[in-house]
């Protein structure tokens, strides 16, 4: 049980600054999943934990204490690779029996623990086979296995789920989060996927280029996202934008883009004024537009359908709006036809909007 | 479409065209290799001598070299010789394999100067040996000597045991670039992080090479020993340039004793019944080492 601090972290490789600045603070028994597209920092701030990674400035502490300069060993850790990284040439008992050998445990408890460890994750079967003997997802509990045995401090993931396909990584996503929540140690979970992220984090760290863009809960990010690439990058369908300018008209607020003049709701307007005549991006997410009725005059717009997609549970409609490509997520009951003209409505409570140049949200 | 001709529907044929494949290949192995291993076989059990057909003796050429002392010291000394110089070549390779494993500047460089002494000719290369043994011109004497370490020159290739060791270290140090690039190509093999994964499970560096490297490097280890044994086991040019055998026959191994033999004194079945000697002890170490890469690769 842990808490882990990172400090102003930075992580420059030659030419390159990876990580920049970062500072976090996780708490004893927290869920922080760090995600982000490649090239983001999230690896290499997960291995600068683990001790894989030699720091370039700041601090990072577990319980308080800096351990910059401890070997990944004596930092009380436990890390599952993309790759599972199973010694190909020892048995599933071996495997996870190893880290506990070097750590000069007896015989009995080495035994129970990683039988133990097998019971929980299902594998008590395979204990004997070799990791070439088994399938994706039994590699990954194996690997499961050989960190949760050593009883951790930490559990570090670096994209444990990227290598099963699609119905195996949801099923292991529920284990995942289930063994957490029966083991109670603090993780620290790398991912480029928005959906692990959201479903497992407790808190989530999104980055990109080497820095935190917005830190919170999985609602909290997708609600009110700090800006346009966080607002982007969590949900799918992604949000969609439509470049505006604002102007006052009749004591009211109006975003106005080429086919598109919606007013500004009123709660929001307060903030926007400021921005009065100036370029601005509305942030609407698929699933805040519905067909209009004849109530939503002031929050909806015509569009035209480009392509019908029927999911069964729900149809994504791929429209235009003057220039803008926006897509829309509606009821399954309703019928469409490419080419349709249809009138969108918004839920204005739901609504974003962000800074053209900055990109923050306003 | 076009009607194919009976060429090439015969091709269409697997097991047809498997034989044409294997044509070539089998042609090249009968010429010059089971022709001339049966012809050896053959000479062995004659009294061929150069320009003489000779006739079927059995197995009397092999009696007489057994009770040759020349025969039993150039045997004696093939094992020897093989056994100390493969422990060197693998024990300097796997090092000289983990140092270039590391990342450093000029990796490239150094990776391409160390394959030198094994581009070189041997004959070549021996030869510059055979100088700095050179009783007079030894570097090593002239060397010793100013470091005072030796106050009368060492006669490298003239002492029986100090020759035999001489020859050795050629040997190993023309086939230590042969294991250090094959453990080398071996090692990058492995996946760096299993080393990392170790390194978390609380090894140590030295139980990570033991625990880890090792027994992923085996595989390789054991066919680059298999090849090393066989063409240390039938080494020829280095005795042949350094000593011819001496001083008094001492650094005799099967290769230049049969060479002596067969060729230098044309009693060519003698020589190649010296020949065929090596060959049980050869077959035995390649059986045996090809079922242990087996065992290892299926585990």
């Amino acid at each position: 049980m842990a808490q882990v601090k990172l400090t102003n972290l930075n992580k420059k490789f030659d030419g390159t600054h990876a990580v920049k600045d970062v500072n976090l603070e996780i708490r004893d028994r927290e869920f922080v999943v760090l995600v982000g597209p490649s090239g983001c920092g999230k690896t290499t701030t997960l291995r600068m934990v683990a001790g894989l990674e030699e720091i370039s400035s700041g601090d990072i502490s577990i319980d308080g204490k800096v351990v910059n300069n401890l070997a990944p060993m004596d930092r009380d850790i436990a890390m599952v690779f993309q790759n599972y990284a199973l010694y190909p040439h020892m048995t599933v008992y071996d495997n996870m029996a190893f880290g506990l050998r070097m750590r000069k445990f007896e015989r009995p408890e080495i035994d129970r623990r990683v039988t133990h460890a097998a019971d929980v994750l299902g594998i008590q079967p395979l204990l004997e086979r070799r990791p070439r003997q088994l399938s994706g997802g039994q590699r990954q509990r194996v690997a499961l296995g050989r960190a949760i045995v050593r009883n951790p401090r930490v559990f570090l993931f670096d994209e444990p789920l990227s290598n099963l396909d699609a119905a195996l990584r949801v099923q292991m996503r529920v284990e995942l989060k289930r063994l957490h929540e029966r083991l109670e140690t603090t993780a620290i979970y790398v991912t480029h996927d928005q959906v692990e992220a959201m479903t497992l984090g407790d808190r989530v760290v999104v980055m990109k280029d080497g820095t935190v863009q917005q830190v919170g809960g999985p609602l909290e990010l997708y609600d009110r996202p700090a800006n346009r690439f966080v607002a982007g990058f969590i949900g799918s369908p992604a949000m969609n934008f439509i470049g505006a300018t604002l102007a006052e008209a009749n004591g009211s607020l109006w975003a106005e883009a080429q086919g598109l003049r919606v007013r500004v709701p009123p709660q929001k307007a307060e903030r926007l004024r400021r921005h009065a005549g100036q370029r601005v991006v509305m942030g609407l997410r698929p699933e805040t537009l519905r067909p209009a009725t004849a109530a939503d005059s002031d929050y909806a717009f015509d569009a035209t359908i480009d392509v019908v997609e029927p999911l069964g549970s729900e149809i994504l409609l791929d429209v235009r709006v003057g220039d803008s490509p926006v897509v829309a997520r509606v009821d399954p009951g309703l019928r469409f036809s490419a080419r349709e003209r249809v009138r969108l409505a918004f839920d204005p409570a739901r609504v974003h909007f962000f800074d053209a140049t900055s990109e923050a949200a306003i | 479409m076009a009607t194919r001709g009976p060429i090439s529907r015969a091709l269409e044929r697997e097991d047809t065209l498997a034989f044409w494949l294997l044509a070539p290949t089998l042609l090249i192995l009968t010429l010059f290799i089971a022709y001339p291993f049966v012809r050896g076989v053959w000479l062995s059990l004659s009294n061929s001598t150069v320009g003489e057909p000779g006739h079927f003796i059995g197995l009397a050429n092999f009696y007489k070299i057994f009770s040759d002392s020349i025969f039993r010291t150039a045997a004696y000394n093939t094992f020897v010789y093989t056994a100390i110089t493969t422990v060197f070549k693998l024990a300097l390779g796997l090092w000289l394999a983990l140092l270039l494993n590391r990342h450093f500047r000029g990796k490239s460089w150094v990776r391409a100067f160390i394959l030198l002494p094994f581009i070189i000719p041997t004959v070549l290369s021996t030869l510059a040996w055979k100088w700095m043994f050179d009783p007079t011109f030894s570097v090593f004497n002239w060397l010793f000597w100013k470091l005072h370490i030796i106050n009368s020159r060492i006669n490298w290739l003239g002492d029986p045991e100090l020759a035999m060791g001489s020859i050795m270290m050629v040997n190993v140090w023309r086939g230590v670039p042969f294991y250090a690039i094959s453990l080398l190509a071996g090692l990058q093999t492995i996946n760096p992080d299993l080393h990392e994964a170790a390194a978390i499970d609380g090894a140590n560096r030295f139980q990570r090479f033991w625990y880890v490297t090792w027994p992923l490097l085996l595989p390789v280890t054991m066919v680059v020993v298999l090849f090393s044994v066989i063409q240390t086991f039938a080494d020829f040019q280095l005795v042949y340039v350094l000593t011819g055998g001496g001083p008094a026959n001492a650094t005799h191994l099967f290769a230049t004793y049969a060479y002596q033999i067969g060729i230098g004194t044309g009693l060519l079945s003698e020589g190649a019944a010296i020949s065929l000697a090596m060959f049980p002890a050869l077959l035995l170490v390649v059986v045996f080492q090809l079922w242990y890469i087996r065992k290892v690769e299926n585990r």
